[in-house]
């Protein structure tokens, strides 16, 4: 379980997130809406430690943790970039056994045969040995969502997962998500679909631009 | 031309083309490793370490390689650093280019995407491991053609190196030339440096091409 406490941002004297409380419950899906400028992607990276939030807690089953912290142990918290950000020059194989090699010292057959496990797990057996340029984009994603679950985090976060897709492929990607939740896993989704995020939310957040400027 | 006369100077040349080769192949394994490190500083958010190397780096790019040949070898000796000729110019050598090469290595090392660092954060790569293992490849596919370029300015620019009285090939040449007042060995001398870097081409084509597995 997620809790996040008065969570606050701005960036210098434009405020961002203002007081942002909300609880991702053990195999729940929490989908995070808004309008574009609403600060969605801010949260999340306040939550994935790639921007500092100015105060806030957070808590995941009950213990605080340091989204920032570079503890491989602090490791909870897995991330699906909107633009997947795979390493172009790794294989797929190679994209998903970098990290539990090096950070969690998996020996190379473990973390292999966890990754093999994985691809065969989101459809894509037998893709290992390619390179991300010769996937597609919904298979870039699942390359993307294979390489964060290798690292066995508590749970995971997708920014806008469905913008950098082909609009048909929605559907799969809701699919996909919602099998995942059958496995139990805990999710956080960004997005700005409304429509999406009913397709796949327990509890959705709303948050709202601050800054009537912004619009 | 007679081939007997060839065949008499061209020791002397292989000799001069041997001294070229050693300073040459010593000043990429020097050079190439420092202009990454002082490239990741010239990137590096310390300011004063930054000021510090971009003050290098317009020193050497500022003043003519030939001046810092005869500053290292007759300038240093009076503060009390003696270096054998040699050694001097390979000092030189190393951290003139270092300069152009920490230069090139910034372009690279800027063109390769924030996601990158992002994507390696979040699955907790260390600062080391995500330069070793994300970031360096993918800057060395980036800048080989511009590196290539040094490297074969480097194989000529090793001919300056007379001026602090080391025999390298065109000197041998040159020797040769006003001994025996005939243009025959200058004329092999620019044959071997046409062999030399077309070798030079050839590898450097070859190591482009073990690039080009993923775009």
């Amino acid at each position: 379980m997620l809790e996040v406490r008065n969570l606050k941002k701005s960036f210098g004297d434009r405020p961002i997130l203002d007081g942002i409380n909300f609880t991702v419950k053990d195999g729940e899906i929490l989908t995070i809406v808004g309008p574009s400028g609403a600060g969605k992607t801010t949260l999340l990276r306040c939550v994935t430690g790639l921007e500092s939030a100015d105060s806030g807690e957070f808590l995941i089953d009950g213990k605080p943790f340091d989204p920032e912290s570079v503890e491989p142990e602090q490791t909870v918290i897995g991330v699906v970039f909107q633009e997947f950000n795979l390493f172009p020059h790794l294989s797929v194989l190679e994209n998903i056994t970098l990290a539990p090699t090096m950070v969690l010292k998996q020996s190379t057959k473990e973390a292999n045969q966890n990754a093999e496990k994985l691809l065969q797990q989101l459809g894509l057996a037998g893709k290992g040995n390619l390179y991300p340029f010769q996937l597609s984009g919904g298979q870039k994603q699942r390359v993307a969502i294979a390489r964060a679950l290798a690292m066995k985090p508590k749970i995971l976060c997708y920014d806008e997962p469905t913008s950098a897709l082909d609009p048909n492929l929605r559907d799969e990607v809701a699919q996909l998500i919602l099998g995942l939740k059958k496995q139990g896993m805990t999710q956080l989704v960004v997005t700005h679909d409304m429509e999406f995020a009913k397709q796949i939310a327990d509890n959705m957040l709303k948050v709202q631009a601050l800054d009537s400027k912004q619009a | 031309m007679s081939l007997h006369y060839v065949f008499e100077v061209l020791p002397s040349l292989f000799q001069g083309a041997g001294m070229t080769l050693e300073l040459f192949a010593l000043t990429l394994i020097g050079s190439l490793p420092l202009g990454i490190i002082v490239s990741l500083g010239l990137t590096s958010k310390i300011k004063p370490l930054k000021w510090v190397l971009e003050i290098y780096v317009w020193l050497m790019r500022g003043t003519p390689l030939l001046l810092q040949l005869i500053f290292v070898f007759y300038g240093l000796p009076i503060v009390g650093i003696v270096f054998q000729r040699f050694n001097a110019a390979l000092v030189a050598f190393i951290l003139n280019y270092a300069a152009y090469f920490a230069e090139i290595f910034r372009g690279g090392l800027q063109s390769i995407d924030q996601g990158q660092y992002e994507g390696a954060r979040v699955l907790r790569l260390s600062y080391w491991q995500t330069i070793r293992k994300i970031v360096i490849p993918q800057v060395v596919k980036i800048v080989i053609p511009s590196i290539g370029n040094e490297v074969i300015n480097l194989v000529k620019d090793s001919s300056l190196v007379y001026v602090i009285g080391l025999g390298d090939l065109l000197r041998a040449g040159n020797v040769a030339t006003s001994r025996d007042v005939t243009l025959v060995p200058l004329l092999l001398v620019g044959l071997i440096y046409l062999l030399m870097i077309g070798i030079c081409t050839y590898v450097l084509h070859k190591v482009e091409q073990r690039y080009a597995y993923y775009k």
